[in-house]
């Protein structure tokens, strides 16, 4: 966690916030358009602001939002949430490898503000787990850096979002920054052939299954993906990451 | 009271992002994973941003758009095409963004694409 010494002293921690850093204007976009789409779309200040710093997760509070404004039941909007995430779960399982070393707090801390940006950048970083005590502690500390920097940039803009809504019209597209962010870390992502057969596998799948409910065509999306990569691996099309 | 209620909601919001995103190292449990799995790891990073961004490019209102006078195309396009020119050189991803907004934001606002 970023309050721990042991990681913000690290070298790997400047690192981390070094590689967020990267996107920070597609993160503030994108938090400055969550807050202001929360509160426009009829959620009171003093709830967008409890949303955004206990809840810290821009897709699910977007897809809950018309939910509380229509007063809908307590363990549907959870439920909601809980899909809207999965997409999480998938990123624990990979990230498993990597934190066990660490005592439950800890992971609980650290998991709890890794978001899709800083997962990304963590596994492309450390393709695969360190099997030494340092090693373990720089994972750790870079992990934590670039969370700390997304966790503030985003919280801010956010903040900023909800209290200058009514000055910021959303058909001024600034959220598109963020969907720009992606696209550049995606481009950095496609170093391998059948990773690019996954982005596009993956994109023609959450379009087609766009109309499934609860955002749910980004979990059949990133299966359907994996799927077809792992079927390719033993064909000639692999090329480096033939088995 | 509708209020206090709010606020619950908000605190379980935030218990599920914490659920959600630890959930395979909660526990300490081993669990069964089979080396198929293991490699599909692999491919599962870039499938999750691709099937984030891809939606958000290429439709609007719930539908495929059909009209190629749409800005986010342009921008996208642009921003990849930056990123691929500057790849290795430092700060290619900031640079996809700004390139990308400096396309999109003219064709969004002022032709209103």
């Amino acid at each position: 966690m970023f309050f721990d010494p042991a990681n913000y002293k690290h070298p790997a921690f400047k690192e981390g916030m070094r590689d967020i850093f990267s996107v920070a204007p597609g993160i503030w976009a994108w938090g400055l358009m969550t807050g202001v789409a929360m509160v426009q779309s009829g959620l009171s200040v003093e709830v967008s602001t409890a949303m955004t710093l206990l809840v810290y997760a821009g897709s699910s509070q977007l897809a809950v939002t018309p939910m509380l404004v229509a007063g809908a039941p307590f363990w549907v909007v959870l439920a909601t949430a809980f899909c809207v995430n999965l997409r999480f779960v998938v990123f624990s399982m990979h990230l498993r490898r990597y934190l066990m070393p660490w005592p439950r707090w800890q992971r609980l801390c650290v998991g709890y503000i890794t978001a899709d940006m800083s997962y990304v950048m963590f596994t492309r970083r450390f393709p695969e787990p360190a099997a030494d005590a340092a090693g373990q502690r720089a994972e750790l500390a870079y992990l934590s850096g670039n969370c700390f920097l997304n966790w503030i940039g985003w919280q801010i803009a956010s903040l900023v979002g909800v209290f200058m809504a009514s000055q910021i019209p959303g058909s001024w597209g600034l959220g598109f920054a963020g969907v720009l962010a992606l696209v550049g870390v995606m481009c950095s992502l496609s170093d391998s052939r059948l990773r690019r057969v996954s982005a596009g596998v993956s994109g023609a799948a959450a379009v087609a299954a766009f109309a499934l409910p609860l955002k749910l065509n980004i979990v059949v999306a990133i299966a359907a993906a994996v799927a077809v990569c792992l079927l390719l691996e033993d064909s000639p099309l692999a090329g480096e990451e033939r088995r | 009271m509708r209020d206090f209620g709010e606020f619950l909601l908000v605190l379980g919001l935030g218990v599920v992002t914490m659920v959600t995103r630890s959930f395979f190292f909660m526990f300490k449990q081993e669990l069964p994973f089979p080396t198929w799995a293991d490699r599909g790891l692999r491919y599962a990073p870039i499938a999750a941003l691709s099937a984030v961004i891809i939606p958000e490019i290429v439709m609007r209102h719930g539908a495929l758009i059909t009209d190629w006078r749409d800005g986010r195309i342009f921008g996208a396009a642009a921003g990849a095409a930056f990123y691929f020119w500057r790849r290795g050189q430092g700060q290619a991803v900031l640079g996809t963004i700004v390139v990308g907004m400096a396309v999109y934001l003219p064709l969004h606002i002022g032709l209103g694409w």
